[in-house]
């Protein structure tokens, strides 16, 4: 399985050739290039799939292959960094979410990003960042990955960024990258203590379950919690902030500020499940040696999945209705993760998890291009400045529809599979657990129709020109994913992905699922009364609800309180006084040097006349002088 | 009297009486180069101490090591050198003839910050 | 005798004109003064036995660099043109260091005089072997700082070229 390495050369050769080449080739070439070696990953991709799943399981079990291996930097015999390719039930299935929603997106914006200043710039990044995304897919080590988890923030922060002369994707960037960073930061210090008491990067090694790899660390605790439990929460971290959980979500939906491909690609379907692949990654490390923080990731991601759901029912930018639903949809996953044992029927939180996130990827992308077709139709994000879109967009609205009865969890879309198997394994976990996660996913059928309402359906907004169809090269990615949304869920994903390897049989919990598609079509019910149709229903509940509303329309005043602590606490109280140390006293002694040099100076260059007959006098007065007194004395 | 004339035009010429010569000649030239402006007579000068050197060289290897040529041949390769120099020097002073239409030295102040009164001077002349 | 008369007589000259070359008014005449005393020295070096130098000083100083001199004076000058007049300040500073320096070296000359007063014969010396002597690499002969020589009058050329040419 060599030829797995031209999963990572192609795309990072084609940003070079297309970073270098920048604007000196047609931007049409530029586009065929970047999708052309899009398109050959994904054959490879799933060819890799393909022979890995049909030959990898000889007793039954997948095994784990690493085709590819270097080591790259050796500081000592222990402590070395390598750089390999590693193939197991997750990775493939990543490299098959990651290759085909990035085909598409390349697809897909061949036309919708025709004609704008960069567009090779923009195909650059493209490569860029699934070159980073299938290397983390695929590290062997956690350092591996600690390297492409910042080369995607980077990328993600160039294509956020992507329209640098908007102020607002400027700032989103930033945000984007600093918050991130800043969580990349714990993720480091993990890997620092990791590393240093179990003496390894190696997720094999790591993840065999073997309670001697971390005897370094038995009996450590700081705070009252052991130090595994401090490692992994470090960790965590790291995967929360790229994930968007809960407190560090609120670059996400700033992020929307970037192209929609872009939102679909990274900010929907595989960067911000980074998090989730982490955990999932380390999820034998989690689960034996730190359940503690397991559980409280589960915790952490049921409370996200909520209090972005509730926001999401308010916002009427589309892109930013769909950037919450994302969050929401990674607690689920996250929850999906926290509640799992290990192996057979234990294990089907995991599975469902990993399940979840191939749907999710598949129909959130899908979401996505389609808003990207709507705003590309009205030239606008604001829900109000659409309406009766269904008329012109026949294709978008199907699609959409398809996307987001997935997304609402209606069988017999791939949705419905994926999250079901979530609230069966939420529900074997703690039974109120799982009936907050069933009246989440009421609320996510609520503002998914909420908003495809507002777009496709409701009173006619009077647009300047008639909005048309978009071109057949969007068309087909959104034809392609609309396909693969509806088939998805039949794929025996339990044959596939579990945690430890062997055959699951998925079967559905009838009475989860009956309560669930109940909960659903409720609250469908209640959005097509409400938002089907242009009526008051909605502007009296807000009414009723002024206070709680506005809160939730100021997103809960998150960005606010960060605003605070870090302008009016960190910026006044830590950061102004060392500034004042730096200006007065380090500038200072720094100025008082040169000022001294300076009036030294000016007050000796007087002696410096620039007449050469003067020096010679000089000189010879000096010369006579020395010679006299080296004779007579 | 006669003793001192006759002791004057009688046996070798000493040493000393070539080095006095060329001392007043070395000398001369250090008056001109400290005290003239223009640029060619200050090359002038120079000339005038490198011929003395010259002298020296000749007669300390006439006097002192009659056998070998070492000061013979610095001297020989003194004068090739103050040729190079003067050529040089002479195309320096007509390309600052070109320029500033002199050649003294008072005149080359234009890498120079100028002096107060300097200023004052040249305020006063314009 | 005669090389005694011979030789008080180009002290003299040395000794009149370096002080008139210094202190001219005219830059032609201080040129003038420069010549007689470069001719002078060659005929010191001519006492000396030394005819190779006497030629070399002739053609090289009082024939060609005075002739720079010349061409310089000619092109820098007005016809008849005096230099203006030097501060007094300079003149006597510079007064006061030359003959102060020339006392104390004569008096350094003064206390060590007669230590060498023998002059040895000398054959004369051939052109031949003041040739092999600058060609030669061995001990004392001097092709290294000949070729340098050579090398630094090339660059002189060039030099005294690209700076005197006149720019467009």
């Amino acid at each position: 399985m060599q030829y797995t390495l031209l999963i990572l050369v192609l795309p990072l050769l084609a940003f070079v050739v297309l970073g270098l080449v920048d604007s000196r080739w047609k931007a049409r070439t530029a586009g065929t290039i970047g999708t052309t070696v899009m398109g050959i990953v994904a054959i490879l991709a799933y060819y890799t799939a393909w022979s890995y799943f049909t030959t990898a399981n000889p007793g039954g079990v997948y095994q784990k292959f690493i085709p590819f291996q270097m080591e790259w930097m050796k500081f000592s015999d222990q402590l070395h960094i390598d750089l390999g390719i590693l193939i197991d039930p997750i990775s493939v299935m990543m490299l098959v979410v990651v290759s085909t929603v990035s085909l598409m997106v390349h697809i897909y914006s061949l036309r919708y990003m025709e004609g704008e200043k960069g567009f090779e710039r923009y195909y650059a990044f493209l490569s860029l960042f699934s070159f980073s995304m299938l290397g983390l897919v695929v590290a062997t080590n956690i350092f591996q990955m600690y390297i492409f988890w910042e080369l995607v923030g980077v990328s993600s922060y160039l294509l956020i960024g992507f329209y640098y002369t908007k102020p607002e994707a400027v700032a989103a960037s930033k945000k984007a990258f600093i918050i991130t960073r800043f969580a990349d930061l714990f993720f480091l210090i993990g890997i620092f203590l990791l590393s240093y008491y179990t003496r390894t990067f190696d997720f094999d090694v790591l993840n065999s379950g073997n309670a001697t790899v971390f005897a370094g660390t038995a009996g450590l605790s700081f705070l009252g919690l052991s130090l595994m439990n401090w490692i992994m929460a470090l960790i965590f971290i790291g995967g929360a902030g790229k994930s968007a959980m809960f407190p560090m979500h609120i670059w996400l939906p700033d992020a929307m500020e970037g192209p929609t491909p872009v939102s679909a690609l990274i900010h929907a379907a595989t960067m911000v499940v980074a998090g989730v692949y982490l955990v999932a990654r380390l999820f034998p490390v989690y689960y034996f040696f730190a359940p503690e923080v397991l559980h409280g990731i589960a915790y952490i991601g049921i409370f996200t999945a909520l209090f972005s759901a509730v926001i999401a029912c308010t916002q009427t930018d589309i892109k930013r209705v769909l950037a919450y639903s994302t969050i929401s949809q990674i607690g689920f996953m996250m929850v999906g993760l926290g509640v799992s044992g290990m192996g057979g029927h234990h294990g089907l939180g995991y599975m469902a998890s990993m399940f979840h996130l191939f749907t999710h990827a598949m129909f959130k992308a899908l979401l996505f291009l389609g808003a990207g077709s709507v705003i590309h139709a009205v030239h606008s994000n604001e829900m109000n400045k659409m309406g009766g879109l269904r008329k012109y967009l026949p294709v978008t609205h199907i699609t959409f529809l398809i996307a987001c009865l997935a997304i609402a969890g209606i069988p017999p879309f791939s949705g419905f599979f994926s999250k079901d198997e979530i609230l069966s394994a939420a529900f074997e976990f703690n039974p109120y657990l799982g009936s907050l996660l069933i009246f989440i996913a009421g609320l996510t059928a609520f503002y998914m129709f909420r908003l495809y309402y507002g777009i496709f359906w409701t009173k006619e907004y009077k647009h300047e020109h008639i909005p048309h169809e978009s071109p057949l090269a969007m068309l087909l990615p959104l034809i392609f994913l609309a396909l693969v949304t509806v088939f998805a869920g039949f794929i025996p994903f339990g044959k596939f992905v579990t945690n430890d390897g062997a055959d699951y049989h998925i079967h559905i919990d009838l009475v989860t699922a009956s309560v669930s598609v109940a909960v659903a079509a409720v609250a469908i019910a209640i959005s097509t009364i409400m938002y089907r149709k242009e009526n008051k229903i909605s502007d009296r509940i807000v009414s009723s609800f002024s206070v709680f509303f506005k809160i939730v329309v100021h997103k809960f005043y998150i960005d606010e309180l960060y605003m605070f602590i870090t302008k009016k606490i960190v910026f006044r109280l830590i950061s102004a006084p060392i500034a004042w140390f730096d200006r007065t006293l380090v500038n200072g002694t720094i100025n008082s040097f040169a000022t001294v040099t300076q009036w030294t100076s000016l007050q000796i260059k007087g002696i410096q006349t620039g007449r050469v007959q003067q020096y010679a006098f000089v000189f010879l007065l000096s010369t006579l002088l020395i010679a006299a007194l080296i004779i007579f004395i | 009297m006669g003793e001192f004339f006759s002791k004057l035009f009688s046996g070798t010429i000493p040493l000393e009486a070539y080095i006095v010569v060329s001392l007043i000649m070395f000398f001369s030239g250090i008056y001109g180069f400290l005290s003239r402006k223009s640029l060619l007579m200050i090359l002038i000068s120079i000339e005038l101490i490198l011929n003395s050197i010259d002298i020296n060289f000749a007669v300390f290897n006439r006097y002192l090591y009659p056998g070998n040529m070492e000061g013979f041949f610095f001297a020989l390769f003194t004068i090739a050198i103050s040729a190079c120099e003067t050529a040089v020097a002479i195309a320096i002073v007509i390309n600052i003839y070109r320029n500033l239409n002199n050649v003294e030295v008072d005149s080359m102040t234009e890498l120079r910050e100028p002096s107060a009164n300097e200023t004052e001077i040249k305020e006063v002349n314009e | 005798m005669e090389v005694h008369i011979v030789f008080y007589i180009l002290s003299l000259i040395i000794a009149v004109f370096s002080v008139m070359a210094v202190t001219s008014g005219r830059l032609i005449r201080s040129a003038t003064y420069l010549l007689f005393v470069l001719l002078a020295t060659a005929g010191l070096y001519l006492i000396l036995g030394y005819q190779y130098l006497f030629a070399v000083q002739t053609a090289v100083y009082a024939g060609g660099i005075m002739v720079l001199f010349i061409f310089a004076i000619l092109l820098t000058q007005r016809p008849g043109g005096r230099i203006t007049p030097e501060s007094v300040k300079q003149r006597v500073f510079a007064i006061i260091l030359s003959v102060a320096g020339a006392f104390f070296s004569g008096f350094i000359i003064i206390s060590n005089i007669g230590r060498v007063s023998h002059l040895v014969d000398m054959k004369e010396i051939d052109s031949r072997h003041i040739g092999m002597t600058l060609m030669g690499t061995g001990k004392f002969q001097y092709l290294m700082p000949f070729e340098v020589i050579s090398v630094l009058l090339l660059a002189c050329i060039v030099g005294a070229i690209m700076i005197a040419r006149k720019r467009s």
